[in-house]
């Protein structure tokens, strides 16, 4: 019951601090740019004298839609972080939280009820994002569902759970580190696992075996410090067509695509992060 | 039962003792004053109370109940000293979330925010936004939000520091009026003059230690100040007044001494007299609190 509250109080506070206007005014603007420029390209292909050629066109339908889901997978990151990055610090900094936790409220309820307010609230951008692109390139090419991309929902879930990963590390940061630290943590994780990841991507050409290795292994040991690249990585696997991925010169396309075991590492990665959050905090002296 | 029981609570910050012992008992219906210098580690007991801080050692208990326990803090009212809210709630809004949380019904917490808003003078800004309100008015509205369970325990830290003269009195009835209801109030105040109005009893703490607590009756009625001008005192008849009183000091032709009621005064008159000393002056004062404040938490106040 309390935990409907502070969900209530985080979604609330998101919608009166105008960021849930924002992130909707933005996103529609993301949306159009996408589709237009989409149909556009699109257009232009089925008008040159060569004709539609329906590998060519599912080459750029894949390319697109992939960037696209790149970029949504960026901003619904970063919407997570910057939103929830000073909901735990910040109201015990302002004290805030004392008013709160002087009623008959326990603490994972109140961990529990931003979890799920910030939760909803980026499930509801997400679903905008990622289906408004999807929907309209199902719309114009039959792309997504041709067999040429493996799993679309799957992807958008990894995203999903990508974003859900990301805002419970920033609540466990939030119950020990200043504002500021904890952005520095939260942000400083995700560009150690980009940058392990795009390692581990460049290191898939080297030739020889042992470079190769090495690389492999800071990709996977980044990973597991912090399994967003990964994530994104299936989720981009997910949408890709095959053959792209035979021919391999997309930045977008993987080299080496993070098994379904990841996903389960990823999925207790959120949960053990959310339970030190909340064991942090009941601990925590305001 | 008491609404408040602690054994030898203690609180350690790093290096830092901020609560050494505190050991309290407030009954309940009882207006309790909780008076130290500032850093004495009155706002650390509070929130240790309230379960915001958790104790190093020791124990406390909310009628019965043990501090962790939230089921303690339904029957609780907190208006913390800085009161920091979510200031883009409206004053409406901040009150129905609190009441949610205190899990009240709908109805129960409609008619308790109509009353409150018009009790603390509000009730015209209901619908402005908290961030729009100035000091006292944030104030007056975080005092509608300790009171809406309608509590049996009240915490006020530092209540009315905020608050013009009007805002002050407020805070005054308020006080009387939950004595009334018999409710307990736990006020945390340095401002002496408010303590003397309001308290039933009070606790004197000084570097998280409580040194003495007392009917604030028996303190400020009880003991007298005395000053004596007199000619031939010596160090030896003042030593002897230790019969009678405390904190004897001899200052020439002057001595001062605090007793206990004013029936020791003619026996003092008749021992000097004794002696040998000519008495020009016996004068007996009531003590002040403030007097009092100084006396048992020393002069050096607040570290």
């Amino acid at each position: 019951m309390n935990t409907l509250v502070i969900a209530r109080l985080t979604f609330k506070e998101a919608a009166r601090r105008k960021i849930l206007l924002a992130a909707l005014v933005l996103g529609i603007v993301f949306l159009i740019v996408f589709d237009l420029g989409f149909h556009l390209i699109l257009n232009e292909m089925e008008r040159s004298q060569y004709g539609p050629n329906i590998l060519q066109k599912n080459e750029i339908s894949g390319f697109l839609y992939t960037a696209g889901l790149y970029v949504v997978n960026f901003l619904t990151v970063m919407m997570t972080v910057l939103t929830s990055v000073d909901t735990l610090s910040g109201e015990i900094q302002s004290g805030t939280i004392h008013t709160l936790l002087a009623k008959p409220v326990r603490r994972w309820e109140i961990v529990g009820g931003k979890w799920l307010g910030f939760a909803g609230m980026i499930s509801l951008y997400l679903l905008m994002m990622a289906g408004g692109i999807t929907l309209f390139i199902y719309l114009r090419s039959d792309y997504v569902l041709s067999a040429f991309a493996r799993n679309p929902f799957l992807a958008m879930g990894l995203i999903w759970l990508n974003a859900l990963l990301m805002l419970s590390i920033s609540l466990f940061g939030g119950t020990f580190l200043s504002t500021l630290a904890n952005g520095v943590l939260v942000f400083g994780l995700f560009g150690v696992a980009f940058i392990g990841g795009w390692i581990e991507q460049i290191g898939g050409f080297f030739p020889e075996f042992n470079a190769r290795l090495s690389a492999t292994n800071i990709g996977i040991l980044t990973s597991l410090l912090m399994p967003s690249e990964a994530l994104w990585k299936r989720a981009a696997y997910e949408v890709q067509s095959p053959l792209t991925g035979a021919l391999g010169f997309s930045p977008f396309f993987s080299s080496t695509i993070p098994s379904p075991l990841m996903i389960v590492y990823a999925s207790l990665y959120l949960v053990v992060i959310l339970f030190f959050a909340v064991y942090l905090f009941k601990r925590r002296d305001l | 039962m008491t609404a408040i029981e602690t054994k030898h609570l203690r609180k350690v910050f790093g290096e830092k003792t901020a609560v050494e012992d505190l050991t309290l008992s407030v009954e309940r219906g009882e207006v309790f004053g909780f008076l130290g210098p500032n850093g004495a580690g009155k706002t650390t007991s509070v929130k240790i109370l309230l379960d915001l801080t958790r104790p190093t050692s020791g124990e406390g208990y909310l009628f019965g109940m043990r501090l962790s326990d939230p089921a303690a803090r339904r029957r609780v009212g907190f208006l913390p000293e800085h009161f920091r809210f979510h200031d883009w709630l409206t004053a409406e809004e901040f009150l129905a979330l609190h009441a949610d949380l205190y899990g009240m019904e709908r109805a129960q917490a409609r008619r308790r925010t109509g009353e409150l808003l018009e009790l603390v003078n509000l009730a015209p800004h209901a619908q402005k936004r908290l961030r729009t309100f100035s000091k006292g008015m944030l104030q007056r509205i975080g005092l509608a939000q300790a009171l809406l369970n309608e509590p049996e325990l009240v915490f006020l830290d530092e209540p009315t520091s905020g608050l013009d003269p009007v805002g002050r009195r407020l805070v005054r009835d308020i006080i009387r009026d939950l004595r009334s209801r018999n409710t307990t109030v736990f006020l945390n105040s340095h401002l002496l003059s408010e303590v003397e109005i309001t308290c039933d009893r009070v606790a004197f703490i000084k570097q998280g230690k409580v040194l003495r607590t007392s009917a604030l009756q028996d303190l400020v009625e009880g003991e007298l100040s005395v000053t004596i001008r007199g000619r031939g005192l010596t160090q030896e008849i003042s030593a002897e007044l230790n019969r009678w009183g405390s904190n004897v000091r001899l200052d020439g032709e002057h001595l001062h001494l605090t007793v206990q009621g004013e029936v020791d005064l003619p026996d003092i008159n008749r021992y000097l007299v004794s002696q040998g000393v000519d008495v020009y002056e016996l004068s007996p004062q009531r003590v002040s609190l403030e007097d009092l404040f100084i006396q048992i938490v020393g002069t050096d106040g607040g570290l």
